[in-house]
């Protein structure tokens, strides 16, 4: 998309009007959501976006790569999904769950609720042993079904 | 260690080792494509949607419009445009649509995490614009993506009672999501039309894809595309299934384990039902909810002023009604059976005969609903009481005792508990 030298594209217009509207909703919007503290604001908006790119991402993606390539490295590629499934289960229950499964807000919940705020860890824990548990049996029920299939000269 | 395949294969790309992430070689998941960009675009398309306009239905359950009590966003200008008077029919309508917005919004996070993940990509793409167009458009994106995180975070965090964002909830989530559905509009009008048309002509899931978001380079799949989108749907389905029973009582209830208000109800017998703030927590002191110190001031229209011990109030004509509890925060109980004195009769009393609104006021001296404003609509409602009893007992301290206002379809917190003042008139 290469514009002779010294002429800006510009794009569709139609594109253009359609932001500038959206812009202008948003800066409706904006100027009442920064009105009280701004810059903590603008530091939750901007960093809930770096956060997630910057840190999340990289970390989750990293970490994917890593299994499938110990897994690999040992032959057992085709497991990855074994591992990666509950993992990722367990770790978005922890995402979205982590102010009650840290304990952090327990002692505010009890009193404000007059449930218990204790407990969410050990049933994250106990969830996440089903998860992996689950898969262990699946795999295992698999490899044997896998096995029965095979012809018998193969053992 | 395993070899590195991205060496020999970038090699004979010509580009060298793809280090950096605007290098499209970079990105090496064969999973990211076209379709599967536009199966989760189409499936947050339609929730977010559902999201946004059912949180415009419980800002206009405030009744944010009757008095300044009720609005947590008095500045709220234009955005207020759609603004009702909200109805007391059906008496589990704010259940439902309250239920919808949070659980519904916990169960999209897996979805909308899928989503930016697949176009992650793009984030890093070089040049950073090709065109005024292209430029605007990298620019809503955040207002897109950093809107969409800041609207799940603070509503995730709000109903787990974090409340470690910089300001109140109500105009953070209210004024965050029009910033954020600004941008989402946009960005629905410039990709709906090619979402769709993908996912008509790639029907089926597309080994030979092309576009931008193909990897050049993909390493050996370990997983297909309908697989990872089973993935999804099932953390989707985890967090329905962990969630959901906060919106129920007993068996159903338990099954949430890890939500807030979901597992056990606190404590047994006719007041063991979920409660938002207690006694203590609101700092109601039994001194004074006591049969010597506690009184209803009612005040009419024209300034006529009676006060009632909870005795007198015993001897009004009593009713019974079947409510529900329905809390901002998403949880809600099944009815509640109810007993105390019609609203529309304590207004009659101090000689308002015409329907009329009413400014309850609370003995808990600080929170944001200390005071609320209810319309003549509600007040009129024959099911709406100033409760004494519940399940058939006295109220427990928690669940208001001495005296609390339960309106059918109202949101949890317009039901003041600890009721100290009514005051009737045109707010």
């Amino acid at each position: 998309m290469r514009v002779p030298f010294g002429r800006p594209a510009l794009g569709s217009p139609l594109q253009i009007l359609l932001l500038a509207c959206s812009f202008a909703l948003a800066g409706y919007a904006g100027v009442r959501l920064f009105a009280g503290d701004w810059f903590g604001v603008a530091l939750w908006f901007v960093g809930a976006a770096l956060v997630h790119d910057l840190v999340l991402v990289p970390l989750y993606a990293g970490a994917d790569r890593a299994l499938a390539g110990a897994l690999g490295a040992v032959g057992r590629r085709r497991w990855t999904l074994y591992v990666r499934v509950p993992a990722m289960l367990s770790g978005l229950l922890l995402l979205v769950w982590f102010p009650m499964i840290s304990g952090q807000v327990a002692d505010h919940y009890r009193s404000a609720t007059g449930l218990s705020g204790d407990g969410f860890l050990s049933r994250w824990l106990l969830v996440t042993a089903v998860l992996f548990g689950g898969s262990a049996a699946l795999l295992v029920l698999r490899l044997r079904r896998a096995r029965k299939e095979r012809p018998p000269a193969a053992h | 260690m395993v070899r590195d395949p991205v060496r020999g294969v970038s090699a004979a790309y010509g580009r060298g080792m793809p280090c950096s992430p605007s290098s499209p070689a970079f990105w090496r998941s064969p999973l990211r494509g076209p379709w599967f960009t536009s199966v989760l675009g189409v499936v947050l398309l339609v929730g977010i949607t559902v999201l946004f306009v059912t949180g415009l239905v419980s800002y206009a359950a405030y009744n944010p419009d009757l008095s300044p009590v009720n609005d947590q966003t008095p500045d709220k200008g234009l955005l207020g445009f759609y603004l009702f008077s909200w109805p007391t029919d059906p008496s589990w309508l704010y259940r439902l649509t309250q239920g919808v917005h949070v659980t519904l919004g916990i169960v999209l996070i897996p979805v909308l995490l899928a989503k930016l993940w697949s176009v992650v990509p793009k984030l890093f793409a070089l040049p950073p614009a090709r065109s005024l167009a292209h430029a605007l458009e990298r620019l809503s994106l955040l207002l897109l993506v950093g809107g969409g995180l800041f609207e799940f975070t603070t509503g995730v965090l709000n109903v787990q009672l974090d409340y470690i964002f910089p300001g109140s909830f109500y105009p953070l989530h209210f004024y965050g999501a029009w910033v954020f559905f600004a941008a989402f509009l946009a960005h629905a009008v410039l990709k709906t039309p090619l979402a769709l048309r993908n996912l008509r002509h790639l029907r089926d899931e597309h080994p030979r894809e092309k576009g931008e978001l193909v990897s050049p380079n993909p390493a050996e799949p370990t997983v297909s595309r309908r697989g990872a989108l089973g993935v999804v749907g099932g953390g989707s389905l985890l967090l329905l299934g962990t969630t959901a029973g906060r919106s129920f009582d007993g068996p159903l209830r338990e099954t949430a384990v890890l939500a807030p208000h979901g597992g056990p109800e606190p404590g047994g017998g006719p007041g063991g039902f979920q409660i938002n703030k207690t006694a203590a927590y609101a700092g109601i002191s039994p001194t004074e909810t006591g049969e010597e110190a506690w009184r209803l001031v009612v005040t009419g229209r024209a300034g006529r002023s009676i006060r009632l011990a909870r005795p007198q109030l015993l001897q009004l004509a009593l009713h019974s009604s079947a409510l529900p509890i329905a809390c901002v925060e998403g949880w809600s109980t099944s009815d509640q059976w109810w007993r105390g004195v019609r609203l529309r009769d304590l207004a009659a009393l101090v000689g308002d005969d015409d329907p009329v609104d009413v400014l309850v006021e609370s003995l808990q001296r600080h929170g944001a609903f200390r005071r609320a404003a209810l319309r003549a609509n509600q007040v009129a409602d024959p099911r709406s009481l100033l409760a004494l009893f519940v399940n058939g007992e006295d109220l427990t301290p928690d669940h208001g005792y001495p005296a609390r206002v339960i309106v059918p379809a109202a949101p949890g917190v317009l039901n003041t508990k600890w009721v100290a003042r009514m005051t009737f008139g045109d707010l």
